[in-house]
C-alpha cells in the first residue's frame, strides 16, 4: 500500500513486549503539514507505539503496515528510520558520559545528512540560532549529553535535536511531562518552529496542557492498546474537563478517521 | 543497503589500509645486527660497539646475571609469560651508521616512515625536539636552539651516557635497580636507545618534548632506557606515541622508564602505545617525587599480545603529589594487564589513579594496582577509581586492588565499575541515525574521553583513530 497522500501512515499496527501484546491495531494517517496528538491515561500503550516506529528492538511489531512519505517503515532498522526522516523525542533520555552535546549533534546531523556537506557546513551557525530560540546556554554544547541534566534540560535536549536533524515526521513522546509552564512554553516554541512545513508531528501525552502551545489537527484517544475516540481540538478539552473515564462505558467511536 | 552503498559509508572500509598505514616494513638495511640469543659476548658486543664507559658495561654484566638468576614472576598471565623464547630474539640493532643531525641528513627510509605514521610537516616544526627511535637507536635528533639556550638536554639515551656521563651515572638505575624484577633486568643488560632528558632548575619547558618510535626488524626487541630529570622547581611534558608494524613473529618490548622530579618539579609522561597483536610489551615505569613534587602518568595501551605495565610513582618528599590516568584496550587474543602503583613514603603527599579499561571480542582487561602508605606518611589523600567497560559477553575484566594503609589520618576513596553498552543507550543513538557500530564507538569514545581530553589534539585525534581501527568488524 502507498499512499503519497501521506507523510505517514501506519495501519492495523499490533505490538508486542516481551510476549504481551500492548498494542492491539492502531490505524492513523498523517497528512503533509498536519500535528495529531495521541492523548491517554497511563499503560494504554501510547509511549510502546511510539517506541516500536521507531524501531526500538525490543517493540516487536507483529502485524500491520507502516510508510513514512511512501516507503515502507518496517522493512527499515531504526538507524534507517531515522535516515529517512523519522524523529523520536525520548521520554527517558539516555545519558551518553563523555559525548558533548555540540559532538553528539554534529555526529547526528552528520549521520542523517546522507553526505550532504551543506547541512554540516552551517552547523555551528544553526546550533547557537536553535540555542536562541530554545533559551539554551551556549556553555550547554560543552557538557556531556543527558549526564546529570534536569528533567526539564534533559526535554530541551530532545527538542534541540528535533531543531537541528529537522525532521519529516517528529513522534514526542511524553515531552511536556515534568516541565514547569516556562519550560513547557519554550519547548512548545521550539516545536512550532521547528517542525517541517511538510512534515507531520505526532504528540503523545497524558495531558491536555501541551496542547494549548502546540495546537494539533487531530487528537486520538488511546486506551487499553487501541485508539477508541478521535476528534478535533475541542477533544483534549473535554478530556480536560471529565477525565478519561467516561470513555470507557461510552461506545467505541470512529477509528482512525 | 548494497555492499558499495556499506562501503561509501566509510564503516566496512574503515581497516582497508591498516596494513598500509600502519603495517609496511621498510627493507632491513642495518648496520649491525647482533645473532639471535642472550649471553655474555651479546652484552659485551653492544657495549663495546656504543663505546661505554666501564661502569656501563660491568652494569650491563651484572643485570644479566640478575636476568639468568631471577625466575619468571609467578602472577599475572603466567602462561603468556611462559611462552616467551629469549634465544629466539636479536638483542640489538642498529639502523644506521651516524645520527642525523638536522632534517635534511635524516635517511629517505626513514623519513617515509614518518610520512606513512602522518606527521605532517607543520607538527615536526612545532616539535621542539625530535628523538625518533628506529629500530634500536635514535637516528634522528634535533634540539631547538632556544631549549639549548635553557640548559635543557634532550637526547637519546646513548648520546645522553656520552656527553653528559656525570648526570648519567648519579641517577641511572637509582629509581628502578637492575634487581627490580626480570624484565628490568633484561632491560639493564641489553638496553639501547630511549630518551635521556634533564632540565635544570626552575626552567619551565613551554612545548612537549615528543619521541616516536617504532619497532621494525622482524623478531627483534627493543629494550629503550628512558631516563628524565626535572631538577628543583622546573617543568617538563614528555610525550611519546608508537604506531607498531604488523608482524607474524613474536617481538618483545622489555623498557624501562625513570622519572626524577626533585622538590617543586613538575613531570607529565604521556604515552599511546599501539602495538601489533603478537607483541610482549612488558614494561617498568617508575618516578620519584620530592617535596612538593608532581608526577603525572597519563598511559594509553592498546594491541600487543600481552601488556604488563603498572606505572608507579614513589611519594618521597613532604606534600608530593602523583597521578596515573590509564586507559587500556583489550581486542580478540589480547591480555592487557595494567595498572598503577603509588607509593606514600612521606606526610601531606596525595595519589589520584584513574583506570579505564575497554574488552572486546574475547580480550582480557585487567587493572592490578597497590597503594601502600607508610606510617611515617600521615595526613595523605588517595583516590583510586576503575572503570571497565565489557563490548559483549565473551570479554572479560578482573580487578586487583591491594591498598596496604600503615598511617594515621588517611583519607582513602575507592570506586570501581563494571560496565557493558546498554541497549536503551544503543537505540537512542540508533534512532538518530547513526549506525550500531557508530552507536557503540561514539559510547566508547565517551568512556575514555577522561583519558582523551588530556593529550594534545593530535593525539587524542590518533586515539580515537586507533580505537575506530580496533572496533572496525568486531562488534554486532
Amino acid at each position: 500500500m502507498s499512499d503519497r497522500k501521506n507523510i505517514f501512515a501506519f495501519y492495523d499496527i499490533h505490538v508486542e513486549i516481551e510476549g504481551k501484546e500492548v498494542v492491539k491495531g492502531v490505524t492513523l494517517e498523517i497528512k503533509p503539514g498536519e500535528k495529531h496528538a495521541i492523548m491517554g491515561p497511563n499503560g494504554s500503550g501510547k509511549s510502546s507505539l511510539a517506541n516500536a516506529l521507531a524501531g526500538h528492538p525490543n517493540y516487536r511489531i507483529t502485524s500491520g503496515q507502516a510508510y513514512i512519505d511512501g516507503k515502507n517503515l518496517l522493512e527499515l532498522d531504526a538507524t534507517q528510520r531515522a535516515r529517512v526522516g523519522l524523529f523520536l523525542a525520548f521520554q527517558y533520555p539516555l545519558a551518553i558520559p563523555g559525548v558533548t552535546v555540540a559532538n553528539f549533534l554534529r555526529t547526528a546531523v552528520k549521520a542523517i545528512s546522507n553526505g550532504d556537506e551543506e547541512r554540516l557546513k552551517n552547523f555551528r551557525k544553526e546550533l547557537l540560532e536553535k540555542f536562541k530560540l530554545l533559551d539554551i546556554d551556549q556553555s550547554f554544547a560543552a557538557r556531556y549529553v543527558n549526564d546529570g541534566f534536569s528533567g526539564g534540560e534533559k526535554k530541551r535536549l530532545e527538542i534541540l535535536q528535533m531543531a537541528m536533524l529537522k525532521p519529516l515526521m517528529a513522534i514526542l513522546d511524553e515531552t511536556d511531562s515534568g516541565l514547569d509552564i516556562d519550560a513547557l512554553k519554550i519547548v512548545s516554541r521550539g516545536i512550532n518552529t521547528s517542525a517541517h512545513e511538510q512534515g507531520g508531528v505526532l504528540l503523545v501525552t497524558h495531558y491536555q496542557r501541551i496542547l494549548n502551545y502546540v495546537k494539533p489537527d487531530w487528537i486520538h484517544v488511546m486506551m487499553d492498546g487501541k485508539i477508541v475516540r478521535s476528534g478535533g481540538p475541542e477533544l483534549a478539552l473535554q478530556l480536560e474537563e471529565q477525565g478519561y473515564d467516561w470513555l470507557k462505558i461510552e461506545p467505541v467511536g470512529t477509528v482512525g478517521r | 543497503m548494497s555492499e558499495s552503498q556499506e562501503k561509501n559509508l566509510g564503516i566496512a572500509s574503515i581497516g582497508d589500509d591498516y596494513a598500509v598505514q600502519y603495517g609496511f616494513r621498510d627493507v632491513e638495511d642495518y648496520f649491525h645486527k647482533s645473532p639471535k640469543g642472550l649471553s655474555h659476548e651479546v652484552v659485551e658486543m653492544i657495549s663495546r660497539l656504543k663505546n661505554e664507559p666501564e661502569w656501563m658495561t660491568k652494569f650491563r654484566h651484572d643485570a644479566l646475571d640478575i636476568f639468568l638468576a631471577k625466575p619468571m614472576p609467578q602472577w599475572g598471565n603466567t602462561a603468556l609469560l611462559n611462552s616467551i623464547d629469549f634465544s629466539d630474539i636479536h638483542y640489538y640493532v642498529r639502523p644506521t651508521e651516524k645520527q642525523g643531525r638536522s632534517w635534511d641528513e635524516v635517511p629517505e627510509n626513514i623519513k617515509r616512515t614518518f610520512d606513512r605514521l602522518g606527521i605532517p610537516e607543520a607538527e615536526r616544526k612545532f616539535l621542539a625536539g625530535v628523538s625518533a627511535q628506529y629500530e634500536s637507536e635514535v637516528v634522528y635528533h634535533s634540539l631547538k636552539e632556544d631549549l639549548r639556550k635553557q640548559g635543557i638536554i634532550f637526547l637519546d639515551m646513548d648520546s645522553g651516557l656520552r656527553e653528559h656521563p656525570d648526570i648519567v651515572r648519579k641517577y641511572f638505575s637509582t629509581v628502578i635497580p637492575a634487581s627490580d624484577n626480570k624484565f628490568a633486568a633484561l632491560n639493564s643488560a641489553v638496553w639501547s636507545g630511549g630518551s635521556f632528558i634533564y632540565v635544570p632548575p626552575g626552567v619551565d619547558v613551554k612545548i612537549p618534548l615528543q619521541a616516536y618510535f617504532r619497532i621494525n626488524a622482524e623478531n627483534m626487541g627493543q629494550f629503550e632506557r628512558t631516563l628524565i630529570i626535572a631538577d628543583k622547581g622546573s617543568r617538563v611534558h614528555y610525550i611519546e606515541g608508537c604506531t607498531a608494524p604488523v608482524y607474524s613473529t613474536n617481538s618483545l618490548h622489555a623498557a624501562v622508564v625513570e622519572l626524577i622530579a626533585l622538590e617543586g618539579a613538575y613531570i607529565r609522561y604521556t604515552t599511546i602505545q599501539n602495538w601489533s597483536h603478537n607483541i610482549f610489551n612488558l614494561v617498568t615505569k617508575r618516578a620519584m617525587a620530592h617535596a612538593g613534587a608532581t608526577v603525572e602518568w597519563v598511559d594509553g595501551n592498546l594491541g600487543s599480545r600481552l601488556t604488563m605495565k603498572y606505572p608507579c610513582v614513589y611519594l618521597v618528599g613532604e606534600g608530593a603529589r602523583g597521578e596515573i590516568l590509564s586507559i587500556a584496550f583489550a581486542g580478540d587474543g589480547q591480555h592487557q594487564d595494567a595498572g598503577a602503583k603509588v607509593i606514600h613514603v612521606a606526610p601531606r603527599t596525595s595519589s589520584r589513579i584513574t583506570s579505564k579499561s575497554i574488552s572486546k571480542a574475547g580480550g582480557r582487561a585487567s587493572y592490578r594496582g597497590m597503594v601502600k602508605i607508610y606510617p611515617q606518611a600521615h595526613d595523605c589523600r588517595v583516590s583510586v577509581e576503575c572503570d571497565a567497560l565489557l563490548i559483549d559477553g565473551a570479554s572479560r575484566s578482573d580487578t586487583y586492588p591491594t591498598m596496604e594503609i600503615d598511617a594515621e589520618r588517611v583519607r582513602v576513596e575507592h570506586e570501581a565499575r563494571v560496565s557493558k553498552i546498554a541497549e536503551e543507550q544503543l537505540f537512542y543513538l540508533t534512532s538518530r541515525g547513526l549506525t550500531e557500530d557508530e552507536a557503540r564507538l561514539l559510547i566508547i569514545n565517551g568512556f575514555i574521553e577522561p583519558f582523551t581530553k588530556e593529550l594534545p589534539m593530535e593525539y587524542a585525534v590518533e586515539l580515537n583513530r586507533l580505537i575506530e581501527l580496533e572496533m572496525e568488524g568486531s562488534v554486532g
